[in-house]
């Protein structure tokens, strides 16, 4: 097996990795950039609606607008597609890829992880029924729809209300397929307000809160499925069962960090992604990651910005400029339903990406039992609230050994 | 016309290409004859095969005395060599039977006294400190456990599905899609067999119809009694952790059942399940889940494990198994000559199966006459798995075929080869795939791969995908094109 010599390995040819692999790129460091699909892009391929870019590039942009901005920022960057990453040594910053040419071994100073997230499938909410044809996670969908031209079904339903659901009901809609509502357990929804003006409101989709699926029926193809309220604790209330006729449903339950790959770097017990610290450096040192393999995260603008941040650090641990620095754990307090990083390095600048565990009007999120405080105004748990930290703030964490974040209704 | 029906009287039509029938088509495919294979669904294995615990059992849940439980052992000791010559995985991980409470000890000793009357090799009690040290994650109020070694998980449908490929390399004539609707029956023998697309003449007929096998049974006029469809639902884990699935896990038997189990998978997986519920006859395809089935199967093995990994659930699904009444297998002659039942294959059928088939085969070639061909080959070869292949090996296969170095499924790492592969073996349907490869049956559960399964599936059979299915008729993937 052939060796190939780099200083910065990144996995993943999305947007975390093309941003980690143009600022490695640009430190100077000897990087390459491995992606799986026959192209560069990762999801954003499929994201043919708009509203991308607008932190990034300041300008709205379609998903492989995006894309297309970040590969040109990849001048001297080496990148490989379709090729996969098979194994990471546990011990050394070694990988080994295969691909139709045969397997690789790769010898990187560092590597960044940026494989992004999978969608939940409807088998893990362990909905009870029939299991036939028509259901499909939503980015599934998405693909079937806009990167091969195939119509999923007629008359669909949506279960969940993640972006991609949201996206995907508007979607169909233009395609003449007939959506009958989004279905949500939660009193609110679970993607971007924006996403449910402009992809249900502005086409009359309902938006069914405090709902769910409660059988799924059909021999073949789907039927359809039984609905119904839920009460207080998420449990559905059988007076209100009701069957609603739909040959597709889309499936838009949450996002898992996709991060079996690398089974010997410590995931972040809430997120289930890697564990980082504020310089998204994992345990292992030579190991950084960035994007919706730590959290899945509300915008691809903020993926790329931490994959801006990844990649630089990673070329500076390849040149030995990043010295070791203790970190101290940020616990989660009452209010945060996710948060990332995982722990914080002292008397450096850092941000926090949290999620609150309900919406609120007005919102103090604290860290440090007050040590530091923002208040927020309009919270909502498909934003991610960003907390930047200045290296005083982070030093005075350290000190008082205290960095547990709580959002605390104000 | 007298060679015609001479040719006939050396024909066997087996019914059923579940593991059942397909070994027994493979065992009848070592004699001169002819053998049809006839299964109304389109692929193979999709019945009773494809749901069930995948368990390959020791035989001490069987009574001394009955069919099960002889052709349980004589099974279970068929199970590594069969599963060799087929290419199909096979791990004897043995299994734990752990009683909870002091009142389940005397259930354990029976066992132990019953499986020990069987000829089960390899059988212990053990106390509960003994279990505790063994199985730290089990319950800790377990008090005394049987151990069985010669317990084993396999894929009861990549089973089947090797062993028709095996039988049809050995000459077996498969008819998929394809219901029998009569059996002609004249002067006490069976004569012929119909179908919808046509009449077989044939000497005989081979009854492993499984849920189905009381209707094929009437269609000859051999009077059984009623199949009892039973209901099982399943919860499965992907990527469980090894200390989790050591071995396999039951609870002592109730009468109606081996209760509800931790089973490893042979892909580093659990199964949790199944649940007993007797359903009405002509409910014979109802496989839905049900809020309390699933409830039932969590909690019945959360009292084995009580720390499952309940995060790592990718599915809920139901099997039906066939509850014969009497409670034993129904199996051989029958008062119609030629017409011989390998059906009510409840637990432990799957174990029962290479048994069960290499006496039948030997019993209708004993009655029809028929010698051993000398070029029957046993052996199938396997399709790559590039999953846990040496890199050297992996590397030379991509350097016959590039598409062994193109994954497609990242959870199950399968490659686009072996999906082509799988295809020019007979997979026609997305589940055909899956089942043939494991593309689709990891964590994400397709939603990563199921766009280029089906892209593959259209390619390979020169097909729109709009005509691909996900299981067959009626199961379209996909309705059409964008505006």
């Amino acid at each position: 097996m052939r060796t190939h010599r780099v200083d910065v390995l990144v996995v993943g040819g999305g947007a975390a990795g093309m941003a980690a692999a143009a600022s490695a790129g640009g430190e100077g460091a000897r990087t390459l950039l491995v992606e799986e699909g026959s192209r560069l892009g990762g999801v954003l391929d499929q994201c043919i609606h708009p509203g991308f870019g607008l932190h990034r590039y300041r300008e709205e942009l379609t998903g492989p607008e995006f894309a297309a901005r970040l590969v040109a920022e990849l001048a001297g960057v080496e990148v490989w597609t379709g090729q996969s990453l098979l194994e990471v040594e546990p011990e050394r910053p070694r990988a080994r890829a295969v691909g139709t040419a045969g397997a690789v071994e790769i010898a990187a100073q560092a590597v960044v992880w940026a494989t992004g997230a999978r969608e939940r499938p409807l088998g893990a909410l362990r909905v009870p029924g029939a299991r036939p044809a028509g259901i499909f996670v939503a980015g599934l969908a998405q693909r079937l729809v806009n990167i091969h031209g195939l119509l999923p079904g007629r008359r669909a339903l949506v279960v969940g209300s993640g972006d991609i659901g949201l996206i995907m009901a508007r979607r169909l809609h233009l395609e003449g397929v007939e959506v009958m509502g989004v279905v949500e357990i939660r009193p609110y929804p679970g993607g971007l307000l924006r996403n449910v003006i402009q992809c249900l409101d502005d086409f009359g989709i309902p938006l069914l809160l405090s709902h769910t699926v409660v059988e799924v029926h059909g021999r073949g193809r789907l039927s359809g499925v039984t609905l119904a309220e839920v009460d207080e604790t998420g449990a559905p209330r059988p007076d209100t069962a009701r069957f609603v006729a739909a040959d597709t449903l889309l499936v838009s339950v949450g996002l898992v960090p996709e991060v079996e790959g690398i089974p010997f770097a410590p995931r972040d017990p809430t997120t289930g992604g890697l564990a980082v610290t504020s310089r998204l450096q994992a345990a292992v040192p030579w190991l950084f990651a960035a994007g919706n393999c730590l959290a899945p995260f509300d915008l691809v603008d903020t993926v790329a910005a931490l994959g801006a941040r990844a990649g630089t650090a990673a070329a500076r641990y390849a040149r030995r400029e990043l010295s070791p620095a203790p970190a101290v754990a940020i616990g989660r307090g009452p209010g945060v339903a996710a948060l990332v990083p995982s722990s914080l390095v002292p008397g450096e600048e850092a941000t926090l990406y949290l999620r609150a565990s309900r919406p609120l009007a007005r919102a103090w999120v604290a860290v440090g039992a007050g040590i530091v405080g923002r208040t927020v105004h309009g919270v909502r748990p498909a934003e991610m609230i960003g907390v930047r930290l200045s290296p005083e703030e982070t030093e005075a964490l350290a000190r008082a050994g205290n960095a547990t974040v709580e959002v605390i209704p104000a | 016309m007298a060679s015609n029906a001479k040719r006939a009287r050396r024909r066997v039509a087996v019914i059923g290409a579940g593991v059942v029938g397909a070994l027994i088509a493979r065992e009848l495919s070592r004699y001169g004859g002819e053998v049809f294979l006839f299964e109304r669904e389109v692929d193979v294995g999709w019945g009773v095969t494809k749901a069930n615990s995948a368990i390959v059992h020791a035989g001490f849940h069987e009574q001394p005395g009955t069919a099960s439980g002889r052709l349980c052992v004589a099974g279970n000791a068929l199970f590594p060599e069969v599963c060799r010559e087929l290419g199909v995985p096979f791990q004897r991980i043995g299994a734990y039977v752990l009683a909870l409470a002091d009142g389940e000890r005397a259930a354990v000793e029976d066992l132990r006294a019953r499986g020990e009357e069987l000829g089960v090799p390899g059988l212990a009690l053990l106390d509960g400190d003994e279990v505790r040290r063994r199985l730290p994650h089990v319950n800790p109020d377990v008090v005394a456990a049987l151990w069985a070694p010669t317990v084993g998980i396999t894929e009861p449908w990549a089973l089947a599905l090797a062993a028709v490929e095996n039988a049809v390399d050995n000459g077996v004539a498969l008819h998929l899609g394809e219901e029998v609707t009569g059996v002609a029956v004249e002067g006490g023998r069976v004569r012929a067999v119909t179908t919808g697309w046509g009449t077989y003449g044939v000497g005989a007929v081979v009854n492993a119809a499984g849920l189905a096998a009381d209707r094929i049974a009437a269609l000859a006029g051999v009077p059984v009694p009623r199949i009892t469809p039973r209901r099982g639902e399943y919860l499965l884990l992907v990527d469980v952790p090894p200390s989790l699935r050591p071995a396999v896990l039951f609870p002592v038997p109730t009468p109606h059942s081996k209760g509800i189990l931790v089973v490893p998978t042979v892909d580093g997986g659990l199964l949790l399940g199944p649940t007993a519920a007797d359903l009405a006859p002509e409910e014979g395809e109802a496989t839905e889940t049900t809020a309390e089935g699933l409830a039932r199967a969590l909690a019945g093995a959360r009292r084995l494990v009580p720390a499952l990994p309940v995060g790592n659930v990718v599915k809920a699904f139901a099997g039906l198994r066939p509850e014969p009444a009497g409670g034993d297998f129904w199996l051989g002659r029958t008062g119609v000559r030629g017409f011989y039942q390998a059906a009510g294959m409840r637990s432990p059928g799957l174990t029962a199966a290479p048994a069960i088939a290499r006496g039948l085969a030997a019993e209708i070639a004993c009655d029809l006459g028929l010698a051993l061909r000398p070029s029957f080959s046993p052996l199938r070869r396997p399709p790559p798995r590039v999953a846990g292949l040496p890199p050297a090996e992996w590397d030379a296969l991509i350097a016959r075929d590039p598409r062994y170095g193109r994954i497609v499924c990242r959870c199950n790492r399968v490659t686009e080869g072996e999906i082509v592969e799988a295809i020019r073996r007979g997979a026609r349907t997305v589940d055909g795939v899956k089942f043939r490869t494991r593309a689709g049956f990891g964590r994400c559960q397709g939603g990563t791969c199921t766009d280029r399964v089906l892209a593959l599936l259209a390619r390979e059979t020169g097909r729109d995908p709009e005509e691909v299915s996900v299981q067959g008729p009626g199961s379209a993937l996909v309705v059409g094109r964008v505006r």
